[in-house]
């Protein structure tokens, strides 16, 4: 038997989480370097993980052990180039949260160590989720990430943060429970076939009646709008993100929310391929209305959180619009958006997040002229804004690029229109930078502004350097998305439509 | 004349079965020799005497049914009155079990300063001398140990009932001493009262009910016993009016002690009234042991005629479902809002009760009914259990502080106590790693397996709905801050203590590794006849 890798990355946040907690509450910087600690350590195991991944060859890291047999849950981890991308995306977030809101916890309802805590344990359950191959587990570890982040938005956000955190969890468990009953359903056809499993290679092998695979995907596809956000089920973000701290809206929009659009890669379209097929027309026409509707109304925002709330729903359009384009080249873009989405939303929250704690306000309109006072901060966050914006150059631009060009190739109007968000986005960034940073100083207060301290920076570094450095150079994750994005597009059985280039007279 | 006298000769005596009725009989004893107690033994001795014969006759009983268990051999006990199958014997483990956590319960005297949660004495008016005598003088009703003995061997053998005059003799059984025990709460005892009177009126009606059932369905096909129905049912021809009013004669007395909507309306305010023990081995013991003979009496029974009862099943689950998590909403006290609570449960364990996936209706494979409800019942029994045990602890001058206004901040004040509460409360509304998923998951699988998927969707939105009023709870715990006089939290004795660890452990090993419990539920089979 292999040893365990995916068990140990797993579980090692979740030990950490306990570790931290066991700490004695007064020693508070203790707590905090512990769990720093348990984030590195975790982090470098997914590394070696991910160096060791060979996106072509076999799999050395399944793991499949039977749970429960009456239900035919097995606790079955593997990784394919999607899941891989997703974990590293986790493993590197969380020490870089960590990091960059080692104050922020102060305020809470609850001592600086708990707010640590939890963050490990939302670590551990989403490379969890993005590491399982059994729909049960998969469905059980994704329930359960809702309680830590409620946890994190209700015990340590704004001033509305219960109501916003009943919200997130209401929303939540409502996708969630029409997704169990679609879990039931599969059971329940898995048994009238054999044994029942909930495997995915399983499942994937399930031959359903059309009407039936259609409901059950159906459960599926809601549960995953919810969570992605798609509009018209998006409301519950702008709130979440707003109430929460600027790390805990990282880790929700920048990994939990990737669960929506990773489930619609692997299960919509890995269980219920036809089904899924069959969907497109409405699941494309909701993005593209996400993408533009996100990004109006972020335009709109008189918030920065909620603003950058609403051009996650816009970027998460093009996420999902790039999946079910149904060609490789769009599926690849969406993966590596769902990465590269990751850093930028990132970057653009914490270094939010720094300009809040400084001036403690949220509305735009309290700021001005910031840049005179801070150039770092200012400079970095107008970085972050242009990656977000995906300036050419930095990793975004490389996969909404691939989106639109893969969309493009198989439903040219949706595509054509799609590239209006890329404008939008332009306009939302731009003005609130110009707002926020450009100007005369607006009180006194803002002039006395200290710049990023080197925490601050320290956090923000990787997330630059990652960002430029797969700007200019994104092949080793193309490469080790596009076996997985292939093995997909089998699945489903689509090919990528023939490319129609006019033959000139002379070439005849 | 001559026929009154019978011949020596022609009397043969009824074969009973002892070694296999061996637990029953043992609580029964008990519970007699409990009554001996009280009549000869002092005041003193009483209660240390009446404690260790309840424990010993649970543990031995529950000892001799494990052991019963581990033989395969399922018989018809006692001239056709009793079936000790799979299911009666899961049953009657899960209830000694439970009981045994109540009994505990019951025993615990160090939450109240030194004395138990029941009157003094139940005669003095509430609020008189005579019952400031009674507490002064640490007066104590040791006499609930024999009734709760009752009421645990009424329970075992209303889920084994085998016809319909046994099933209606073990309803009494258990019945009775539950409207008692209802009414002795030491403290607030006019609203116990209260809840005693209201639980025995109402229950008083079902029970005519389900004796006009009976007498109908006696009428119809000439026999009491369950498999004799089944078998006289197909034989019929002509008109089955009075077949179909008794059968729902038959259910409105049955699903009464559900608590299935609409014939709920007893159930918020005996759980309420009721000392917290009590009502944790009512909600608890009462429903599971009514769940199993409603299960034998309509699978055994009327199982031919399914077409004829599941409509009405499908609208009585539906309307339980719905009527249980919405109300809960509103509530202001935690008792009541425990009490909808379990009214919700029993809407989702009637929703696998009435998809019958079963052998007898052509499921052969996956989760049966059976199994899905018998594993539902452990895991919400003990959540249960440990739920109300907790809502002991939680006090202030005036006893119990139940209404939810005073759980403001507990999780300021007791972190402990308010996270195990939480963590019931995240089972109840069957958040995955809790037992409440599991359960959850399974009645749903087996109500869809048997064809009711719509049940199903109903199911998952009305949990959604539950979810709501449960995070409610959570919210004040956690999130608001702790008014000045808000309550104390007891220091628990030894038995709310082990009450409560082995709720938790049970709603923890349940949600994570249910596989042995699920499979000792499938074992248990089917109904025999």
């Amino acid at each position: 038997m292999n040893f365990p890798w995916l068990t140990v990355c797993l579980l090692l946040p979740l030990v950490g989480a306990l570790a931290v907690m066991l700490v004695p509450k007064a020693s508070a910087r203790t707590a905090k370097r512990v769990a720093l600690g348990f984030a590195v350590v975790t982090f470098v195991l997914v590394a070696i993980v991910a160096i060791g991944f060979k996106a072509d060859g076999p799999e050395p890291y399944a793991e499949d052990h039977t749970w429960i047999a009456a239900f035919g849950a097995h606790y079955a981890l593997g990784l394919d180039g999607i899941g891989i991308v997703l974990i590293v995306l986790t493993a590197l977030l969380t020490p870089v949260v960590l990091v960059a809101s080692w104050h922020d916890a102060r305020g809470g309802r609850w001592s600086e160590r708990s707010f640590f805590a939890w963050i490990l344990a939302l670590e551990a359950l989403s490379i969890g989720v993005f590491a399982a191959v059994d729909v049960f587990l998969f469905y059980v570890l994704f329930e359960a990430t809702l309680i830590p982040m409620y946890f994190l938005i209700g015990g340590f956000g704004g001033a509305q943060r219960s109501y916003a955190a009943v919200k997130f969890l209401l929303y939540s468990l409502l996708g969630g429970l029409l997704m169990l009953a679609s879990v039931i359903g599969l059971y329940v056809v898995s048994a009238q076939e054999g044994p029942p499993s909930y495997l995915i290679s399983d499942l994937a092998q399930l031959d359903m009646g059309t009407n039936t695979e259609r409901w059950l995907m159906l459960g599926f596809l809601f549960a995953f709008a919810v969570k992605a956000p798609m509009v018209p089920f998006h409301t519950w973000l702008p709130d979440a993100a707003a109430e929460a701290t600027p790390g805990t809206s990282v880790l929700l929009v920048g990994i939990l929310d990737k669960i929506g659009t990773f489930g619609m890669l692997r299960y919509c379209l890995g269980v219920f391929p036809n089904a899924s097929e069959w969907a497109t027309p409405v699941v494309l026409a909701l993005a593209l209305v996400s993408v533009l509707y996100g990004a109006l109304l972020a335009i709109g925002q008189t918030d920065i959180k909620r603003l950058i709330a609403y051009t996650s729903i816009s970027h998460f359009g093009f996420i999902v619009m790039g999946i079910y384009a149904l060609t490789s080249q769009g599926m690849t873009g969406s993966t590596l958006y769902m990465f590269n989405h990751g850093l930028s939303t990132a970057a653009l929250f914490i270094v939010a997040g720094y300009l809040i704690s400084r001036h403690g306000s949220a509305r735009i309109a309290d700021y001005g002229g910031v840049e005179k006072v801070a150039p770092v901060l200012a400079g970095t966050f107008l970085f972050a804004g242009l990656s977000s914006l995906s300036l050419p150059g930095l990793s975004p631009f490389i996969s909404e690029f691939m989106v639109v060009a893969g969309t493009f190739s198989r439903h040219k109007e949706i595509a054509v229109i799609a590239v209006l968000g890329v404008v939008l986005a332009a306009l939302y960034i731009l003005i609130m930078y110009q707002r926020l940073m450009t100007g005369p100083l607006e009180n006194d207060r803002l002039a006395r502004m200290p710049d990023l301290r080197f925490r601050e920076r320290l956090a923000i570094a990787p997330l630059i350097l990652l960002i430029i450095g797969l700007g200019f150079y994104p092949k080793p994750v193309v490469d080790v998305i596009k076996p997985a994005v292939e093995a997909t597009m089998t699945q489903v059985g689509v090919t990528d439509p023939e490319p129609e280039i006019p033959v000139t007279e002379g070439e005849r | 004349m001559s026929a009154l006298l019978v011949p020596l000769a022609d009397f043969t005596a009824p074969k009973i079965e002892y070694g296999e009725l061996a637990p029953l009989l043992i609580v029964f004893i008990a519970a007699c020799a409990g009554v001996l107690v009280e009549a000869f033994l002092p005041r003193p001795l009483r209660y240390p005497v009446q404690l260790a014969l309840s424990i010993v006759s649970l543990v031995v009983a529950g000892g001799v049914t494990v052991l019963s268990m581990w033989d395969k051999d399922r018989l018809i006990a006692a001239e056709g009155a009793i079936a000790v199958d799979g299911p009666a014997l899961f049953v009657w483990m899960t209830l000694l079990g439970l009981s045994l956590i109540s009994v505990l319960m019951f025993a615990e005297r160090s939450v109240d300063g030194g004395l138990s949660a029941f009157a003094g004495q139940a005669a003095a008016v509430p609020g008189s001398e005579a019952e400031r005598e009674a507490t002064a003088l640490r007066v104590e009703h040791t006499e609930i140990f024999p009734l709760t003995l009752f009421a645990i061997g009424g329970m075992m053998l209303f889920a084994a009932a085998n016809d319909l005059l046994t099933l209606f003799v073990a309803l009494e059984v258990f019945s009775l001493p539950l409207y008692l025990l209802c009414g002795l709460s030491r403290r607030r005892r006019l609203l116990s009262q209260e809840s005693a009177m209201k639980y025995f009126l109402l229950g008083a009606f079902s029970s005519a009910f389900l004796l006009y059932g009976i007498a109908l369905i006696y009428g119809y096909t000439g026999t009491m016993s369950l498999g004799g129905i089944a078998d006289a049912l197909p034989n019929k021809i002509g008109s089955n009016a009075m077949l179909l009013a008794g059968m729902g004669l038959l259910a409105v007395g049955l699903l009464f002690k559900v608590s299935a909507v609409p014939f709920h309306a007893w159930t918020p305010d005996a759980y309420q009234g009721a000392p917290t023990p009590v009502t944790g081995f009512m909600a608890a013991c009462t429903k599971i042991a009514a769940f199993a003979g409603l299960a034998r009496v309509f699978y055994v029974a009327f199982g031919g005629e399914r077409w004829d009862w599941s409509p009405m099943i499908w609208v009585v689950a539906i309307l339980t479902m719905a009527v249980g998590s919405i109300v809960a909403i509103t509530q202001t006290d935690v008792k009541r809002m425990l009490a909808y609570s379990s009214i919700a449960h029993a809407g989702f364990l009637l929703t696998a009760f009435v998809g019958a996936a079963q052998l007898g209706s052509g499921v052969t494979r996956g989760v049966t009914s059976m199994q899905a409800v018998l594993f539902y019942l452990v895991a919400y029994g003990f959540a249960t259990i440990g739920a109300f045990a907790v809502v002991t602890l939680v006090r202030d001058a005036g006893g119990e502080a139940t209404h939810l206004s005073r759980w403001v901040g507990l999780g300021k004040k007791s972190p402990l106590l308010a996270g195990i509460f939480a963590f019931f409360l995240l089972a109840f509304a069957g958040i995955p790693l809790t037992s409440g998923f599991t359960s959850k998951w399974v009645v749903f699988t087996a109500a869809w397996t048997g064809g009711a998927w719509p049940l199903v969707v109903v199911g998952v939105l009305c949990s959604l709905v539950a979810a709501f009023f449960y995070v409610r709870v959570i919210v004040l715990m956690f999130f608001s801050e702790p008014s000045a006089e808000g309550p104390d939290v007891a220091l628990p004795g030894w038995q709310t203590t082990v009450a409560v660890s082995l709720g938790l452990a049970a709603t923890v090993v349940l949600g994570i590794i249910p596989g042995p419990v699920l499979d000792l539920a499938a074992r248990a089979g089917e109904f025999i006849r």
